[in-house]
């Protein structure tokens, strides 16, 4: 973990409340895709965390969604602006546990660590599908994205506006292992549809780092932290 | 060259800055960031006699300048901290730490204040009775002299360490808390701890924190801080650690002008890992600007 000052390559509207960011900066530390960084709002007390959609030699690629007046305040920073974040924290996907066919699944604002993975799972050879659940049409964002990177992708929307009608579940057909990041009931009905994986969390975080506490969240194995030891936990260690 | 050095019940600290309780774990997180030999000393996570997890998700909520905690009081319990944090803080720093634990009853506070007492890493306990966040608990205690004073004069039977009493502010009158705290025979007092706080998500009309309420800390509450060590400090003769909402070497300085022989630093850690060791540099270089040789000269210096 470094404290990194970034300059904004571009910060442009995905859908009506969906930004992606593109900052120009150190990416020494970014070791794993599902890792995430901790971004300093000018005015506001704590950092917000926000998932590394991708990154590579200096270049790091952010998506998220305006949830509250943080994410409203990053909305309207400019290219050429700079910022302040911590980066990367958490522990990230494990590929070398991934079988050769894995799924990869992602809900909302829980799509973007996916490219990051995807990439990295092919570049290690394996053969990965993808499913992105979204609530309606126009909430879809980066589904050609990862059709470019050669992946079968499916798409589905609660309301059937758009690709199968229903949740990522309904797509999983006999998938055994997943990848998964999105809301926690869509974590708790793909783990319930599967027999491995690893899965990634969210919840408000204090520091983001492992020192407050926070974020502690009951798994088998014991209280573990989801900045620290997650945000993402294997499949074997969650209960419900 | 200024002389930063400071003293509590002395013992010497190189300089006046300890990160607080809560804030720091048991200096795990921050190790690999900074040499943690710069600090005055470290007040590590609270202890309490047996393991606790401590409250539901979510436990934090962001408020103006500050934060709102609800984690109560999650740590591994005493003999896990004795035989395994203990010793790995040790190898990173080499100074006395600071010992914060807290009990739900006397017999607690005891216990624990007797294993302490046997751990020569330890040069000061810091007793809380003021943690928000436990039912029935720590904050029973600090809110009534009577109980105040019973478990300062139960743990001073067991330990030959100076004795800190940590106070809450959630209370009508903390100097007379204080008087009786220093009348059973406390070597120190640390204040304050967190406000209680809460937090409403206006869309859901419900508590941001699933505990409902939890300890407000941060700027914002540092004029509180400061007030109430000024008022404390003056209305006793032992030693005042002065904390809550310091971020700076500037909020320090005015902390010790209130009467603070040392300081701590909370909630900055969590938004700054960086922040003890960033004050800790510039505290020399403020008092040049301040022209204070000595910063021990200014503790309570305000009349």
């Amino acid at each position: 973990m470094k404290d990194i000052k970034y300059t904004i390559l571009s910060n442009e509207a995905l859908t009506r409340d969906v930004y992606r960011m593109v900052l120009e900066g150190d990416t020494s530390e970014c070791i794993r895709p599902g890792q995430f960084i901790e971004i300093r709002i000018p005015g506001r007390y704590l950092r917000r965390p926000i998932s590394i959609c991708d990154y590579e030699e200096g270049k790091l690629t952010i998506i998220y969604k305006v949830v509250g007046e943080g994410t409203m305040d990053m909305s309207t920073w400019k290219a050429g602006q700079s910022l302040e974040a911590l980066c990367a924290l958490g522990n990230g996907y494990d590929i070398s546990a991934a079988p050769d066919q894995p799924v990869v699944t992602g809900g909302g604002v829980g799509v973007p660590p996916m490219y990051a993975l995807t990439k990295a799972l092919l570049a290690a050879g394996k053969h990965p599908r993808v499913a992105l659940g979204f609530n309606t049409k126009d909430e879809i964002f980066y589904e050609e994205e990862f059709k470019a990177l050669g992946v079968p992708v499916s798409v589905t929307t609660v309301d059937g506006s758009y690709g199968t009608r229903g949740f990522v579940t309904s797509v999983l057909g006999d998938a055994d292992y997943a990848f998964c990041c999105g809301p926690e009931p869509m974590l708790k009905a793909v783990h319930q549809s599967v027999h491995g994986g690893q899965f990634s969390f969210e919840t408000r975080m204090g520091c983001g780092f492992g020192a407050c506490m926070g974020c502690s969240r009951k798994m088998k194995s014991g209280y573990k932290r989801i900045c620290k030891d997650g945000p993402i936990f294997p499949w074997e260690d969650i209960q419900w | 060259m200024v002389d930063i050095s400071t003293n509590l019940s002395g013992i010497h600290l190189d300089n006046p800055v300890i990160p607080a309780s809560g804030t720091f774990g048991f200096g795990r997180e921050f190790w690999d960031l900074y040499d943690l030999d710069v600090l005055g000393s470290i007040s590590f996570k609270g202890t309490t006699v047996e393991e606790r997890y401590g409250n539901p998700l979510p436990r934090i909520a962001e408020c103006p300048q500050g934060m709102i905690n609800s984690v109560g009081l999650q740590n591994p319990g005493i003999d896990e901290v004795i035989r395994h944090e203990i010793p790995e803080l040790a190898r990173h720093f080499h100074k006395p730490l600071i010992a914060n634990v807290s009990g739900f009853k006397v017999s607690e506070y005891v216990a624990l204040a007797e294993k302490m007492d046997r751990v020569p890493e330890v040069g000061i306990l810091e007793v809380n009775v003021s943690c928000p966040n436990v039912h029935g608990g720590g904050m029973a205690f600090g809110t009534s002299c009577e109980n105040v004073a019973e478990v300062t004069r139960e743990v001073k039977k067991v330990t030959q360490k100076p004795v800190y009493i940590k106070l809450s502010p959630n209370v009508t009158d903390i100097v007379s808390i204080a008087k009786a705290a220093e009348e059973a025979g406390a070597d120190g007092l640390s204040l304050i701890n967190t406000l209680l706080g809460m937090r409403i998500d206006i869309q859901r009309r419900q508590p941001v924190i699933a505990n409902k309420m939890g300890g407000f800390s941060g700027p914002a509450i540092f004029p509180v801080a400061v007030r109430m060590v000024y008022q404390v400090s003056h209305a006793v003769q032992i030693p005042v650690i002065g904390m809550g909402g310091v971020s700076s070497a500037r909020d320090v300085i005015e902390m010790m002008m209130a009467g603070a022989s040392a300081v701590q630093v909370g909630a900055a850690n969590l938004v700054d890992p960086y922040a003890c060791k960033k004050i800790v540099e510039e505290l020399p270089i403020l008092c040049e600007k301040l022209r204070i040789t000595a910063l021990h000269d200014i503790i309570g210096c305000v009349s």
